[in-house]
């Protein structure tokens, strides 16, 4: 398939494994990818067990679903129990649990929660139910942000009052920011998120590489891409350097995408602090909606207990999110806390690293499994490693 | 570096008795938890496992029903023929889709589960739920399609039943159909006959049918031309049958849940491990579109006119030939190989040459798609 099997080349994915051991040879690195589109990937592709062992993955918070504490859940589930009340939200949220149950919980007792593909199809549903009151519970990085600003921007114009956003966007510059000034952590260097650079661009990541020496190789979400990343990082490593690269630059660019940062500003305004899953409080970390836009704040327009919840004692989402921890080495990671019935959150979205290890990785790092398929295509390819693929000039032995 | 290594190892072993301690709550947690039936339970996938183990299973436990095979197969007295006996009950929204409707899926859905037994299909039953107000025109319709795909399978309705309920309480219609088959085979395929060595044969393309209805009903904007599969594919089995009876050891049409489900439903019943190779399994350049923009994996996407065998690895080339030569196999393909460790597991060699655990479906990507 055009603009997917490129990057997924093992001929070419083998020859950047081969660089990556030869570089990395007597050294062992920890890398974090921030975004969890990138752990997903990791391991769906299996990216992990081509990696040479002294190259360790680390997954950083970058799930929008896992860094969402319990209260949230809980104010949600009482939005979406108020009579009159279509909630809308992203599929992930809905079994996503709170203190009392998720989403899905709410709905099977009878509370209309539906689950669309974007926020303009929640206002589709405003427009639909003029007598309803239509909530959609926005959750994301400065991924999704831009999307919910234009449909604010959007209600506005079109004078729609039967809408709101239960706005739970977050930044992700504040959480790197936490998570580089926690004590117990030693990393070398950050894949950086893909996505959110296309929106916020390069210049952001600029003092993780200045002032605290580690290097930012910013990332598309392909196996390719990932690996190749991995590579300009090892070698930005072994080379002495600290910089802010760019590998997907067939969708970043480094002034980030202006339309939608201005749409951003014009309809919300930075929280003064906001609590992440397992972290804690960060400040400024989080967006919430401008005084001119209160008309459209479910926040306001509807009785939100917004009571702090504790996590569960045995859940250790905080540490997994940091990257203090394996997701494996979670107390009930596979036992009490499974996909089915998730204690954290991070084993509920496909992009949270407990998820992303349960479904895709369980054990293939220690286990015999898979003797039979250790053949892998032998390399060929004589590719400039660092200059990233462009369509229709990657045609190795094809 | 020292202390490195040394923490490596305690984290080896460390892992190593999670491993078993996760292996061993997998096997043990068909329970269920819930206090209310949520759709989960019934996407086909882990929730509706452990509705069945935790509730249908313990309640109605026999050893015909405890193979838990897409049909019972049983000799009804001394010197009779061994017969074959299902039921499957249809919901799909819409009722109308590309490539189909719900009264065709009704027919050869029973027919395909008595064919995975082996079985020659003769009669059906059915069953009808109707809500009232349902337009008559749609329900002729629906049931001239139901008698066109019986008669051209060569299988008669021969009894039935009609229920309306009032307006609300059921969305349009529901059918049920039971079915009645001869068994032609003198071995018993069955999901726990499994063997190390043995090959996995796919009879075609994956995801279209769970694709074409997500399509038709999301309206997600997605242009294309995807259809449902829906199928008869009995007499797919019968040449199969005929290439190498003796040697295949399990027949599993892949419908809720996806290959994924099927073979790890395989797995678990013969304790052993499945590999797949990814870039071996036929999907169309569309429906893997549709996957990669949707966040779907084709491998959980629902079928409904494509099947799984497994075969002793002397025949598999045999079978695949007879596959090949009938209509419905002729994109049919060999995907994977069964090994002995570590056992009740499938994995996936990707497609970029690493290697990843292939789990059931968990949780409802698509609610209501047969």
């Amino acid at each position: 398939m055009k603009f997917v099997d490129e990057y997924r080349d093992s001929a070419l994915i083998n020859s950047l494994v081969k660089e990556i051991t030869r570089l990395s040879e007597g050294k062992s690195f920890k890398l974090m990818e921030v975004c969890g589109g990138h752990t997903h990937t990791i391991y769906k592709h299996g990216i992990t067990d081509l990696l040479p062992g002294n190259i360790d993955l680390v997954h950083g918070p970058g799930c929008p679903v896992c860094v969402l504490p319990m209260g949230r859940i809980d104010d949600a589930i009482s939005i979406a129990r108020t009579d009159g009340v279509i909630f809308t939200t992203f599929g992930d949220m809905m079994r996503v649990p709170g203190s009392t149950g998720s989403l899905l919980d709410a709905r099977a007792e009878g509370a209309d929660v539906r689950f669309v593909y974007s926020p303009l199809d929640a206002l589709k549903l405003a427009r639909q139910y003029p007598d309803r009151q239509v909530v959609f519970f926005a959750i994301g990085f400065e991924t999704t942000t831009p999307s919910t600003a234009v449909t604010l921007l959007r209600a506005q114009a079109e004078g729609i009052k039967n809408f709101s956003i239960f706005c739970n966007h977050v930044n992700i510059i504040p959480a790197i920011k936490a998570i580089l000034d926690s004590p117990d952590l030693r990393l070398n260097g950050f894949v950086g998120p893909g996505h959110v650079s296309m929106v916020i661009g390069m210049r952001p990541y600029t003092f993780i590489a200045r002032d605290h020496g580690k290097p930012v190789v910013i990332s598309g979400f392909e196996p390719l891409d990932i690996v190749q990343s991995v590579y300009m990082l090892v070698k930005q490593l072994s080379e002495g350097r600290s910089e802010v690269e760019n590998q997907y630059t067939r969708v970043v660019q480094p002034e980030g995408n202006v339309r939608a940062l201005q749409a951003m500003a014009r309809t919300m305004e930075l929280r003064p602090f906001f609590e992440w899953r397992g972290m804690g409080f960060i400040t400024h970390s989080a967006l919430k909606l401008r005084a001119e836009f209160a008309d459209w704040d479910a926040e306001l327009r509807f009785n939100v207990p917004g009571i702090r919840v504790a996590d569960p004692k045995a859940c250790q989402c905080g540490e997994v999110l940091k990257g203090v921890i394996k997701p494996w080495q979670c107390k009930v990671f596979g036992t009490a806390c499974t996909p089915e019935t998730p204690i954290g959150t991070c084993m509920v979205s496909s992009e949270g690293a407990c998820a992303a290890y349960y479904n895709y990785g369980r054990f293939l790092r220690n286990s015999s499994a898979g003797t039979d398929l250790s053949s892998s295509p032998s390399n060929s390819a004589g590719t400039d490693l660092s200059r990233p693929p462009e369509h229709g000039k990657l045609s190795l032995q094809k | 570096m020292d202390t490195v290594t040394n923490n490596h190892n305690g984290q080896a072993s460390q892992t190593l008795e999670k491993i078993e301690r996760v292996r061993q709550a997998r096997r043990n947690k068909f329970y269920l938890r819930e206090e209310r039936i949520t759709l989960s339970h019934g996407s086909g996938g882990k929730a509706t496992h452990n509705l069945i183990e935790g509730i249908f299973a313990p309640a109605f436990a026999n050893p015909m029903l405890d193979r838990m095979d897409d049909a019972a197969t049983f000799t009804p007295g001394p010197g009779t023929q061994r017969l074959a006996f299902t039921t499957d009950t249809y919901v799909v929204s819409p009722l109308f889709f590309p490539g189909g409707d719900i009264g065709k899926l009704a027919v050869y859905g029973t027919i395909n589960d008595l064919a995975m037994a082996g079985a020659e299909p003769l009669y059906l039953s059915t069953g009808f739920i109707l809500e009232e107000g349902f337009p008559i025109a749609d329900l002729r319709k629906i049931v001239t399609s139901m008698a066109t795909a019986a008669r051209e399978a060569g299988v008669s309705i021969v009894t039935g039943d009609t229920k309306v309920v009032q307006r609300g309480k059921a969305d349009g219609l529901f059918i049920n159909t039971a079915g009645v088959g001869l068994v032609r085979t003198q071995a018993t395929p069955g999901q726990d006959q499994l063997r190390p060595g043995d090959k996995i044969l796919l009879s075609g393309p994956i995801g279209d049918h769970g694709i074409a209805i997500m399509l038709a009903r999301e309206a997600l904007d997605i242009e294309n031309d995807i259809q449902s599969d829906s199928a008869p594919l009995h007499t797919l089995v019968a040449s199969m049958l005929e290439a190498a009876g003796q040697d295949i050891h399990c027949l599993k049409d892949p419908t809720r849940g996806g290959v994924a489900t099927s073979l790890n439903e395989m797995a678990m019943a013969s304790e052993v491990a499945v590999m797949l190779d990814e870039s071996a399994i036929p999907v169309r350049p569309q429906v893997r579109g549709a996957c990669e923009i949707l966040g779907l994996d084709p491998l959980t996407i629902a079928n409904e006119g494509k099947l799984l065998a497994v075969v002793a690895p002397t025949a598999a080339e045999a079978v695949l030939q007879a596959m090949h030569a009938h209509p419905l196999g002729r994109e049919a393909a060999i995907i994977g190989t069964v090994q002995t460790e570590p056992p009740s597991m499938v994995f996936l060699r990707t497609d970029i040459g690493g290697k990843r655990v292939l789990d059931m479906l968990v949780g409802d990507p698509l609610p209501r798609i047969c």
